[in-house]
């Protein structure tokens, strides 16, 4: 081991072994050896540890996790819950399920010392329907655990009790959106609710709810084994630990690269074989779609909370979409819209409305056919949704619009009188030769 | 606007089909706090039975709950996978967000939706196939994406979606490259949906080549993540189980299974039981959660975000 250690698998370590999504295998690799420890240990220091680790949630908006259950209020005598945010979505998006996959016990030993450090009996996986094998697999993995007195009542003869219930969804992206998550978790239309109270508070049946994302969750026994140090040996100053990069679009070895947060895209881009033969790095989204897009000038920004945002967008979900330069930015930011307005719940006007107007403005520069001013009518359009809904969904509408404008204006100019398909043939885009035109 | 002449009614189920549905509720309601959390499952089960959200399925659910038809109508049409009219015997999705779109996705939909004749969201004369544009999967290392019943159709092509599809309307079975060793019904994968296990978890691998491309990197450069020191658990544990075992202040104050309407703390968040009674002809107030006081307020930035 000469060189550097540029990738570091910890929950993607165990992904090559026979069958890792099964408890024999998964307690062969050290599984549960940190629920056995935590469950002896006092419920606060089991937070403080999370706390000092430094990990901060992988589910796209990078708060400190261990501070998070920390705001739980005291407990009053009822229910508190921990509720896994599942319900990956977002465009681009694309590290939980492959872990659930491949290796759903992490995900359960994590909620059971979660929901043991908060003082839950009882938690929730929000698990996305569209990935019927992956919920197969979460559905055995806590059945096994049960069975093997992992969880259920009375644990490890220690008194404590937890029933874990996986819960499957029926397709809204906005039920990524914690509030939203929750009022369909409780069986309703999932939109999202007015915050304060923040689910620490009034979540789950208006109880004390912690809500985490998978990877976050499942990230926390290995800190538990390996201790706060070990954690923070990965990592930046302020963005510890590894996390999943999940490279896709046109690069020649598209995938998941677990790696410590601060890595940049020119290292993972070497990692993963470049741009796609004879091509070059047009723009890229450094975590999904609601993120300020980037480009070739972006190459060198460290990958971790901080940077990224000092660099004018957000890390997101990691995920690193990439784009080559026969991509027509109008058109991808247009599809986006498409998808927005459509994930749009409604219930606040201005997500409601705006993303409406955007997609429909964006759609005539796609096709050649805008009008004099409508570059700025959409950024008008964007300012007035940002900062004017309940949750973060008509924000991300906003941000491929104007990102998308800011780096490549002349390309939505040009959407006055030319289609974006005669100057991006969208033939090129594709992997595969297709000469029957997908225009449109 | 779905032919009701055509489906069962508002009449329900016939008594044997209701009796095993009823019995199928009980184990669902078992597994929440509170009934009503049970009702997308619940769903998930009528689409099992019925193939789509029927009227005696609507029914079913407003009885098992104790809730108005519309209350479940309501949510019913707010999620894209409870279909209103009878699907097919297989989804097909072709994801068409973005990133899919762009790497193949418009074209192979453009293809499949010339093969079958239909477009998104309709169903083959036969009941074979129901072709969706679908969004982001959760897959774009495996860009273009194509779904069957939910099932992962990694890296497609025009030429491999197509004989997909056609293996579907020839009545074979067909094998996602992610996922079980077959795609099963529409009807059998609702009721997985609906939390049923149906002994397919072990079938299939870990993950495609995606999934493993940073793992066999690290593998063959010798990478690690920092070694674990395994003597660090363990020492001190089981004299410190001996001392704290039963006194956690979590033990059994407040086991959820108990149903028990709780604090004070429940009142204020949760006001729908007072909106539900009326329940009008359609949808509309139903959930409107905590009060929409005007949306002109200072927004919650982001900041304890957790979308993903």
């Amino acid at each position: 081991m000469s060189e550097r250690a540029m990738l570091g698998p910890v929950l993607s370590d165990i992904w090559d072994a026979e069958k890792p999504w099964t408890l024999a295998t998964y307690t062969q690799h050290h599984g549960y050896e940190a629920w056995r420890h935590a469950i002896h240990q006092e419920p606060a220091s089991l937070v403080d540890v999370v706390k000092n680790s430094g990990l901060r949630g992988r589910g796209g908006a990078g708060f400190p996790t261990g501070l998070k259950w920390s705001f739980l209020p005291p407990p009053d005598g009822g229910p508190r819950y921990l509720v896994v945010n599942a319900d990956e979505s977002e465009p681009g998006t694309c590290k939980d399920i492959p872990l659930m996959m491949a290796n759903p016990h992490a995900l359960v030993e994590g909620m059971a010392i979660t929901s043991f450090a908060i003082g839950a009996n009882h938690a929730f996986i929000y698990l996305r329907g569209e990935v019927v094998h992956v919920y197969r697999r979460l559905l055995a993995a806590v059945r096994e655990a049960r069975e093997a007195g992992l969880l259920g009542t009375n644990i490890m003869g220690t008194g404590y009790d937890l029933q874990i219930t996986v819960h499957a969804g029926a397709g809204a992206y906005i039920c990524g959106e914690e509030t939203a998550l929750l009022d369909s978790l409780e069986g309703r239309r999932g939109q999202p609710r007015l915050k304060p109270p923040f689910p620490a508070v009034a979540g789950l049946y208006a109880r004390p709810t912690v809500v985490n994302n998978v990877e976050s969750v499942a990230s926390v026994p290995g800190i538990i084994r390996g201790g706060e140090d070990w954690f923070a040996s990965m990592g930046t100053e302020k963005s510890k630990g590894h996390g999943f990069f999940s490279l896709s679009g046109h690069v020649a070895r598209p995938g998941q690269y677990e790696a410590p947060l601060g890595i940049t895209l020119r290292e993972l881009l070497d990692l993963a074989g470049g741009i796609r033969d004879g091509h070059q790095l047009k723009f890229w989204t450094p975590g999904g779609s609601s993120t300020p897009i980037f480009t070739a000038e972006h190459l060198d920004v460290p990958l971790d909370f901080d940077s990224v945002a000092a660099a004018g967008s957000m890390l997101g979900t990691r995920a690193l979409q990439i784009f080559d330069e026969t991509v027509s930015v109008v058109r991808a930011v247009t599809r986006w819209l498409d998808f927005y307005s459509h994930e749009s719940c409604g219930k606040c006007t201005p997500c409601r409305e705006g993303t409406y107007w955007l997609r429909e403005v964006l759609h005539r520069l796609e096709a050649g056919q805008g009008r004099e001013g409508d570059v700025d009518l959409l950024l008008d359009i964007a300012d007035n949704i940002e900062g004017r809904s309940f949750c973060a969904l008509g924000d991300a509408a906003a941000t491929p619009v104007k990102s998308g404008i800011k780096h490549f204006r002349e390309e939505f100019e040009q959407g006055m009188h030319t289609p974006a398909w005669e100057l991006f043939p969208y033939e090129a885009n594709a992997l595969f030769t297709e000469l029957a035109g997908a225009a449109r | 606007m779905s032919s009701p002449t055509t489906h069962r009614g508002f009449d329900g189920y016939p008594p044997e089909v209701r009796e095993r549905l009823d019995a199928d509720a009980q184990e669902i309601l078992a597994r929440y706090p509170e009934p009503r959390s049970a009702l997308m499952p619940l769903l998930h089960l009528v689409q099992s039975e019925d193939g789509y959200v029927s009227p005696a399925g609507i029914a079913f659910c407003a009885e098992v709950l104790g809730i108005s038809r519309a209350n479940v109508s309501a949510v019913a049409t707010f999620y894209s996978q409870y279909k209103r009219r009878p699907n097919g015997d297989y989804t097909v999705g072709v994801c068409t967000n973005t990133l899919c779109a762009v790497m193949g996705g418009d074209a192979i939909f453009e293809r499949l939706s010339q093969r079958l004749g239909i477009h998104h969201d309709e169903t083959t004369e036969g009941g074979e196939i129901t072709l969706e544009r679908i969004e982001c999967n959760a897959a774009c290392d495996y860009a273009p994406v194509m779904m069957v019943n939910w099932e992962f159709f990694d890296n497609q092509t025009p030429e491999s979606a197509l004989a997909v599809v056609d293996a579907i309307l020839e009545g074979r079975d067909v094998t996602p490259t992610r996922g079980a060793d077959k795609v099963v019904t529409f009807k059998e994968m609702s009721r997985v949906l609906a939390g049923f296990e149906d002994g397919r978890a072990d079938e299939g691998g870990a993950g495609g080549d995606a999934t493993m491309a940073g793992l066999r990197l690290a593998r063959e450069k010798g990478w690690t993540a920092p070694p674990i020191d395994g003597s660090r658990l363990g020492g001190d544990a089981p004299e410190a189980a001996v001392e704290q075992a039963g006194t956690e202040p979590v033990g059994d104050v407040g086991s959820s299974a108990e149903h028990e309407p709780t604090t004070a703390a429940d009142t204020d968040a949760e006001k729908t039981e007072a909106i539900d009674q009326p329940a009008p002809a359609q949808e509309p107030s139903d959930d409107a959660t905590a009060a929409p006081s005007g949306a002109g307020e200072a927004p919650e930035q982001a900041s304890e975000e957790d979308e993903s």
